[in-house]
């Protein structure tokens, strides 16, 4: 092999790179890895990303909705020309009951103009998207390679131990983006594993249905997409949410809860799908659409309060392994990705100025402050969680509201007066004053 | 928690060999990933909510020989069991490399 050979990165008829020191080495092909894989090849680093699956997005689900500002600040216009699914205009919030549903929605023509909004994704098109764009801007993809451990040195993190033969690779700054069960991180003492009462397991369907049956069930024109989350029955009043998501010839219908909770009772994630399905209010959505593909996965829901240290010597923790996801927003990949470029500017910095301490990479945390909403956003809502555990809000409530739907929309012969006394005596009757006030306190407290 | 049993409905799952049937999978026909640390602790442990709470029914308990059957080749690899174990008693990795689910879709 010639010099220059040498120091170009190559790799090996087996995809293996011969050259096992880099700059940068990012574990997991997820919106955060990628994100940081592409940001710091772009400023001319030797990078590596190492990912499990057979492909990027092999292994990634979500519901899936990206917001495209976040994505735009790694990947500039990437809406003109990735396999998006449909520009969402609509977005409905569905209060349920076990046969009835409240609904509220808001749609508009801005979401599509300009920047558009957000889109509906299938993770398996996007993350490949993502990856040929980390692969044009010079980053090394190697999937098929499951990294089993973090190697240290004197407590500072030197490099990677990865599944294949020989397979150690080092580099100065280590960024993980392993996603939601957080075993690298975990075995470095920089958190403890997930609890049930802050993972919610997730199961979701995708059902292939002609794009002209979607736009005419959902209203939408060609490319127009719509979303919809559910509240209250369609979790059996657990704390957790139902969604539907329009796709370009599919539809996305699933729904997560919180561990803690379904642990107390014998039904199984598909149990609850099924019943989802059979809803009086979603069975006509998605009358003839056929099952493509079932999926499950944890979403974390620790939020703020089980943030981990987000740094250490020589690493840096971005995505869902940080459980930087807002739950009640449905946001997780834009603050992956933006986790994933703050944690790639730190560790640009940190070549420029070739020290990796945890002093200097845990300016990556005061940049997340300050650049990206993502911990203020999460510090807003974080008690958020412990509320809904603590409240019946999506038991009580949601059926109660239907009752007095029912009750102010149905004709008969009692007044509309009278009708207002039975809704005031069936809410006391459901729930006491006490409770009802300590809810509204408590709600309020919480999430202004 | 409270303390009563609490496994699996008879006829919950229903339909979900169909529901697995959309799925790829490259199975490791070497190891498992998945095991249990102490096969005692699942013997006392009431609820088993790993039975239930599997996405995959993964986990199916063997009365007769008081063991959790485990047929990892199933797994979606959410981590579901591993965090609603009272007792912490899962090995609990993802398949090598290449191997396990992989999704078409996501």
């Amino acid at each position: 092999m010639t010099e220059t050979q040498v120091a170009e990165v190559g790799t090996t008829e087996t995809g293996i790179p011969d050259t096992l020191e880099f700059d940068v080495i990012v574990v997991g092909a997820g919106p955060a890895g990628l994100a940081a894989g592409t940001v710091c090849a772009r400023a001319g680093l030797n990078t590596i990303i190492i990912e499990r699956g057979r492909k990027p997005g092999t292994k990634n689900v979500m519901g899936g909705v990206l917001y495209t500002r976040p994505t735009a600040q790694v990947w500039p216009e990437f809406w003109k020309e990735a396999p998006l699914e449909r520009c969402v205009i609509e977005q409905n919030q569905w209060i349920m009951t076990e046969d009835s549903v409240i609904k509220m929605g808001y749609r508009s023509p801005h979401f599509a103009e300009g920047v558009p909004n957000c889109f509906t994704v299938l993770r398996v098109k996007i993350d490949q998207y993502f990856a040929e764009q980390a692969e044009a801007a010079g980053a090394l993809i190697i999937n098929e390679t499951k990294v089993d451990e973090v190697l240290q040195d004197d407590g500072r993190v030197v490099g990677v131990r990865t599944g294949r033969p020989d397979g150690d690779v080092y580099a100065p700054v280590v960024i993980l983006a392993e996603g939601v069960n957080p075993q690298l991180t975990c075995a470095l003492g920089m958190q403890e594993d997930l609890k049930p009462d802050i993972a919610a397991v997730t199961v979701k369907e995708v059902l292939r249905l002609d794009p002209e049956i979607i736009e005419e069930r959902f209203g939408l024109n060609e490319g127009e997409g719509a979303t919809i989350e559910m509240f209250g029955a369609s979790t059996r009043g657990m704390l957790g949410t139902a969604f539907l998501y329009t796709n370009q010839n599919s539809l996305s219908l699933g729904l997560g809860v919180l561990l803690s909770e379904f642990a107390e009772i014998p039904d199984t994630p598909h149990d609850l799908l099924q019943e989802l399905k059979h809803h009086p209010a979603v069975a006509p959505l998605i009358e003839g659409a056929e099952p493509a593909e079932y999926m499950a996965h944890l979403i974390p829901e620790g939020g703020y309060n089980e943030m981990p240290a987000l740094f250490g010597h020589g690493v840096m923790i971005t995505g869902d392994a940080a459980q930087l996801v807002n739950g009640l927003h449905r946001e997780g990949s834009n603050h992956a990705i933006l986790s994933g470029k703050t944690a790639a500017e730190t560790a640009i910095d940190a070549h420029e100025k070739g020290k990796f301490s945890a002093q200097v990479l845990g300016h990556y945390r005061q940049r997340l402050e300050e650049t990206a909403p993502t911990i203020a956003d999460l510090r807003k809502y974080r008690k958020a969680t412990k509320f809904m555990e603590h409240h019946p809000v999506l038991s009580v409530y949601p059926a109660l509201a239907a009752y007095a739907f029912e009750e102010m929309l149905t004709v008969d012969d009692k007044t509309k007066r009278q009708k207002q006394w039975e809704i005031i005596k069936e809410a006391l009757r459901r729930r006491k004053p006490w409770g009802m006030a300590w809810d509204a306190i408590d709600g309020g407290l919480s999430f202004i | 928690m409270s303390n009563d049993p609490v496994i699996m409905k008879p006829d919950a799952n229903k339909g979900l060999d169909d529901r697995l049937y959309t799925v790829k999978y490259e199975v490791d026909e070497e190891n498992s990933h998945l095991s249990v640390i102490d096969p005692e602790a699942c013997i006392r442990c009431k609820k088993k909510p790993c039975i239930s709470k599997c996405p995959a029914e993964v986990y199916r308990w063997l009365e007769d020989e008081q063991v959790l059957e485990i047929a990892y080749e199933n797994c979606l690899e959410c981590g579901t069991c591993r965090v609603v174990c009272p007792y912490d008693n899962f090995e609990w990795e993802y398949p090598r490399g290449g191997f396990g689910v992989a999704y078409k879709f996501g």
